[in-house]
């Protein structure tokens, strides 16, 4: 009901009619810059470590699973489904806890363990960021529950930026039924303005370039 | 100037007390800086580019709103997820009390959303019995002070981490802290149970994307991210002006916010939320409600020019770098939206004749118009409300008294003889009266009524001894000899003069 009334109330404020077509909206502006491969590794470690986000640029998957190994020392891990994990002998590591389908045991895992072990779908080279795409291979929790986040992403998935995004993926909503970004460590200047990390999401990020 | 006397109760406690105007205006001015250095040529060429595009796009989105609400409604619906259509608060407030009782849950996680502070959502549902919980750290203070937003990108931005302390220690019972990261953590672990024990996540919207039918959160802490993802229903509440057209126009959009609010390029978390979850995902919401509000937005619309207030995506940029903001602060502001674009919408959305000092309430210095990061022309809104206001007063009669005070100032000014006869009687009235000082210094008799109010926030020296035409007539009377050569003065001393 209140949906009809609503309506009615907007097109007569518009001045339009129900059904009436609409002038073509302004074109989507995407514009991607030209960044060689080199020069965006350079700028999305510079951005990770101006966010305190650390980083660290593995030459080959036994690197990879050294760096992560030395993080879970001694500790509790949960990592997603992601099949790179598995392949990089992330998902085996002592300490680490993989395979989970069930969402309850997720949340029983998520909101104890120590750090969340992830991958990513996209990274954004200017501004540091994480892309997420929620799926069977990646739990929303995972990067977002554990005081500390550990992602492992493979060079071929670093864009540009924004633009380059949504160019990729025009309509994300096709994909999953969420999508986040991530940039740098959760954080909040709430209090004076004064910077504290670590607010409702892990307050440490490691990122881990393959 | 009825007006302004008027503001002054409420005016002069921000104004007196120099801890606060020190809070508001170290926050505000970090926040301005931020801002420059990520808008600067140098780390965003295109920004003036982006924000012509930015409002060409909120322009074309408002000016077809119908068809794009119905475009997002549909693709809402085919995610899987509901649209609620409610015209006032208290629909919202019916629908999410369905919601709860159906759900038997009592706990509602709510992330900061402006919208639902125009509505008083957390007060209507307590009134029911259940315990909505603000999960923004600044919004969970200002929840235990029983205190309205300050500010709307950084809500607490009044208090320092002494009041912070002193709320916690009286509100949670909770031995005293003052450090900023240990308050945080208390927080962070009062509101993690809260998160894993509510069924229902709260929260606002940043934009709503038509051609996915998805809801976009912008946020750095993490909790919008929780609240919609922990409890099995998430309920997005949001104003029917935060649709644009397409996903894509979000490359342009989140470009411009996290820069203009915070001076981040882009902020720690952007969500971008499409329905519930789906088959193989293992987390996430099981019902996904979008409420479309209205409460006075589909009254904006008329006016094809002022509409242009819907544009904002509140980034909070023209109350940072506002002069008159930065004084009063955001409490004295009489609706939720504070600072310029409070300025504009207040009015517009509560009725001219409620506040009508607002859109007065301005220097026109048009800094608001300049940080804007969607153009929306605020300096002329605020000169188009003042003609409103005066147009309709003079529609009831309202202006009869100042058109006849006009109409005499018109008559003295065109009346050589007049003129020169009130300004003898009004400088020795004024001279005699006030000691060769300052307006303000008046006595009482004059200092009243109207004068009063306008003399509470400026001043004016008073009247020379002997006008100017006065001088002149004594000069020419003196023989020539005796009068002072001016030229010499002018080169030799005249900037000291
Ligand atoms: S009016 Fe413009 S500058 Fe002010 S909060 Fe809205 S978008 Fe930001």
């Amino acid at each position: 009901m209140s949906r009809e009334a609503m309506m009615a109330s907007i097109r007569e404020s518009l001045g339009r009619t129900p059904g009436q077509a609409i002038s073509a909206p302004p074109e989507a502006r995407i514009r991607i810059p030209d960044v060689d491969e080199e020069s965006r590794v350079g700028q999305f470690l510079a951005a990770l470590e101006a966010l305190n986000a650390r980083t660290f640029v593995a030459p080959d998957a036994a690197s990879a699973r050294q760096y992560v190994a030395s993080l879970t020392l001694g500790k509790d891990a949960l990592a997603s489904n992601a099949p790179l994990l598995r392949e990089l002998g992330i998902a085996d590591l002592d300490g680490v806890r993989c395979g989970i389908t069930q969402l309850d045991a997720l949340r029983e895992h998520a909101a104890r363990c120590d750090l969340g072990i992830t991958s990513a779908d996209f990274a954004l080279a200017d501004t540091g960021t994480l892309v997420m795409f929620s799926s069977v291979e990646e739990a929303r929790l995972i990067s977002l529950l554990p005081p500390v986040h550990v992602a492992v992403v493979p060079r071929q998935k670093l864009l540009s930026g924004l633009d380059e995004l949504f160019a990729l993926n025009p309509e994300p909503a096709r994909r999953s039924s969420s999508m986040v970004l991530i940039t740098g460590p959760s954080r909040t200047a709430d209090i004076e303005q004064i910077l504290v990390r670590g607010v409702h999401g892990p307050g440490e990020i490691h990122v881990v370039l393959l | 100037m009825k007006e302004i006397t008027a503001i002054q109760p409420q005016l002069h406690p921000a104004l007196d007390n120099p801890k606060l105007q020190l809070a508001i205006y170290t926050a505000t001015g970090r926040l301005v800086d931020k801002r420059k250095g990520t808008v600067a040529e140098e780390s965003l060429p295109d920004y003036q580019e982006l924000r012509s595009q930015a409002n060409a796009l909120k322009r074309h989105a408002i000016d077809h709103l119908d068809y794009y609400l119905e475009l997002f409604q549909r693709n809402v619906e085919a995610n899987g997820g509901k649209v609620i259509w409610c015209r006032d608060g208290k629909e919202v407030v019916d629908f999410l009390l369905g919601l709860a009782k159906q759900r038997k849950s009592k706990v509602l996680v709510k992330s900061k959303s402006m919208t639902t502070e125009e509505i008083h959502l957390n007060e209507h549902l307590e009134e029911h019995g259940l315990e909505p919980v603000e999960t923004d750290l600044g919004e969970y203070i200002l929840q235990l002070a029983h205190e309205k937003p300050y500010h709307i990108v950084a809500p607490a931005l009044h208090m320092t981490r002494y009041e912070v302390a002193d709320i916690f220690e009286e509100k949670l019972k909770i031995e005293r802290e003052e450090v900023p990261e240990k308050q945080t953590q208390i927080a962070r672990g009062i509101l993690r149970e809260k998160f894993l024990e509510a069924d229902i996540g709260v929260s606002g919207a940043n934009f709503l994307v038509a051609d996915s039918g998805a809801v976009v959160l912008v946020e750095n802490e993490g909790n919008a991210r929780l609240s919609t993802t922990a409890p099995k229903v998430h309920v997005a509440v949001a104003g029917i002006e935060k649709v644009i057209p397409r996903a894509q126009d979000l490359a342009t959009f989140l470009k411009l916010l996290g820069r203009s609010g915070t001076g981040q390029p882009l902020t720690v978390y952007t969500s971008f939320l499409a329905g519930p979850r789906r088959e193989g995902e293992i987390d996430g919401p099981e019902e996904f409600y979008v409420v479309l509000l209205d409460n006075g937005r589909t009254k904006v619309l008329r006016d094809a020019d002022k509409r242009q207030a819907l544009f904002c995506i509140r980034c909070g940029a023209c109350l940072n770098i506002c002069p008159v903001y930065r004084r009063i602060g955001g409490h004295n502001y009489p609706w939720v939206y504070s600072g310029p674009i409070g300025a504009i919408l207040t009015p517009q959305f509560e009725g001219l004749d409620k506040n009508p000092w607002l859109p007065h309430a301005s220097s026109l210095c048009g800094a608001c118009g300049e940080v804007c990061p969607v153009k929306i022309e605020i300096p002329r809104m605020l000169l188009e409300l003042r003609a409103d206001i005066e147009a309709e007063k003079a529609a009831k009669g309202e202006d009869k008294l100042e058109k006849l005070g006009f109409q005499a100032w018109a008559r003295l000014m065109s009346n050589p003889m007049l003129y020169r006869a009130a300004s003898a009687a009004g400088s020795w009235v004024l001279q005699d009266a006030g000691d060769g000082g300052w307006a303000s210094q008046l006595p009482f008799f004059l200092n009243a009524g109207p004068t009063k109010g306008w003399l509470s926030q400026r001043d004016l020296p008073l009247p020379a001894p002997k006008s100017f035409r006065q001088l002149w007539k004594d000069r020419l009377r003196q023989p020539p000899s005796s009068v002072p050569v001016r030229q010499q003065d002018a080169t030799d001393e005249g900037h000291s003069a």
